[in-house]
């Protein structure tokens, strides 16, 4: 158990509070509606989003060790699952539910 | 409140459901996880209730329990939460124009925007008549729901649950999957795509797993900047 006192605890959430909110707001503040936002931050706006997706994933996966263990196998059939449902049905629900049930099945009874 | 504008509001409430679905699935389990984490860390279920109320945010959020069991020290709590969150300066610039015109919602838009409400208001294609403001008030308000409701109740069971799910956090990783594919398959090209797996792997590598989120971030911020003039006459994203 924590050793602050709960005035501590209160001013250390409310630090992540501010930290998270900041970030959040920060472009909305700078970049306000009324004014017409600059070419450059329109033009990352738009280049923004692929990139940041790929983050994600490469940031859900980031703990995968291709050199040990199961070697990312798992995943990567998966994900590869994940990409062949979606372009074969495009249905979002049965893309993202078929590569996680096949992930759970491999890592409890195939890779165990 | 008229009966029109009730409506409308019922009709966003149904569109953006569906979207929100595998959302519930990942975040009921890992906000269990969290809540769980919590309470045999010592801390009753308001401690997860509160913090998922008001950081929302799931991984500082887990963070900040080894923050609260350490020394009291504020500004490395707050630079903390900077460095962990810097992510959502790229979502508030890539929103900037798709919040705009959404009234009071706005605010809570923002506030609520986490990766996976970024990532579906970003893509999701809102179906004709759907009051835009309303939907992505819908999926934002849906997905802190889940997350907030499944720390509380992992907080208040604590180790009482046991749990026969392992691998269902992988709903995440197949999320963003999808996602990444349907901004793939509306862009003619893809360099930007290119641009941040190759700057996300490469830092993952020279970084480490703890180390990797903003050196990938500058990084790509570097690579579109530099490249810019290229990519723009290429043109093709969406």
């Amino acid at each position: 158990m924590t050793s602050m006192t709960l005035t501590q605890q209160i001013i250390t959430i409310a630090m992540c509070v501010l930290g998270t909110m900041a970030m959040r707001f920060l472009p909305f503040f700078v970049f306000s509606s009324k004014k017409p936002t600059p070419p450059y931050v329109q033009y990352l706006g738009k280049a923004l989003p692929s990139a940041v997706f790929a983050m994600l994933i490469v940031y859900c996966l980031k703990n995968v060790d291709p050199m040990t263990g199961t070697h990312g196998l798992p995943e990567l059939f998966s994900i590869l699952l994940v990409i062949g449902l979606h372009i074969w049905k495009r249905q979002m629900l049965l893309s993202i539910a078929g590569g996680t049930v096949c992930y759970m099945l491999l890592i409890q009874f195939v890779f165990v | 409140m008229t009966q029109a504008d009730k409506s409308q509001i019922k009709k966003a409430f149904h569109a953006a459901f569906p979207y929100t679905i595998p959302i519930f699935a990942g975040f009921w389990f890992l906000g269990l996880t969290y809540g769980i984490y919590m309470n045999v860390s010592g801390f009753s279920f308001w401690y997860p209730m509160l913090m998922s109320a008001t950081i929302f945010g799931g991984s500082l959020e887990f963070v900040a329990v080894n923050l609260l069991l350490g020394a009291f020290n504020p500004l490395q709590a707050f630079t903390l939460a900077l460095m962990i969150q810097a992510r959502h300066l790229f979502y508030g610039i890539s929103m900037l124009d798709k919040y705009k015109n959404t009234g009071w919602k706005k605010y809570y838009l923002i506030f609520g925007m986490c990766d996976e409400s970024f990532s579906i208001n970003y893509t999701a294609k809102i179906p004709e008549g759907i009051d835009k403001g309303w939907f992505m008030f819908w999926v934002t308000a849906l997905n802190q729901f889940y997350w907030f409701s499944g720390s509380t109740i992992g907080g208040l069971l604590g180790s009482l649950l046991t749990f026969n799910t392992q691998g269902l956090e992988f709903v995440m990783t197949a999320m963003f999957v999808v996602i990444f594919l349907e901004q793939w398959l509306k862009e003619k090209k893809h360099w930007t795509a290119f641009i941040g797996m190759v700057a996300s792997v490469l830092c993952l590598v020279l970084f480490g797993a703890d180390d990797f989120m903003i050196p990938t971030m500058v990084l790509i911020l570097a690579a579109l900047t530099l490249g810019r003039k290229p990519i723009e006459q290429a043109g093709g994203f969406a």
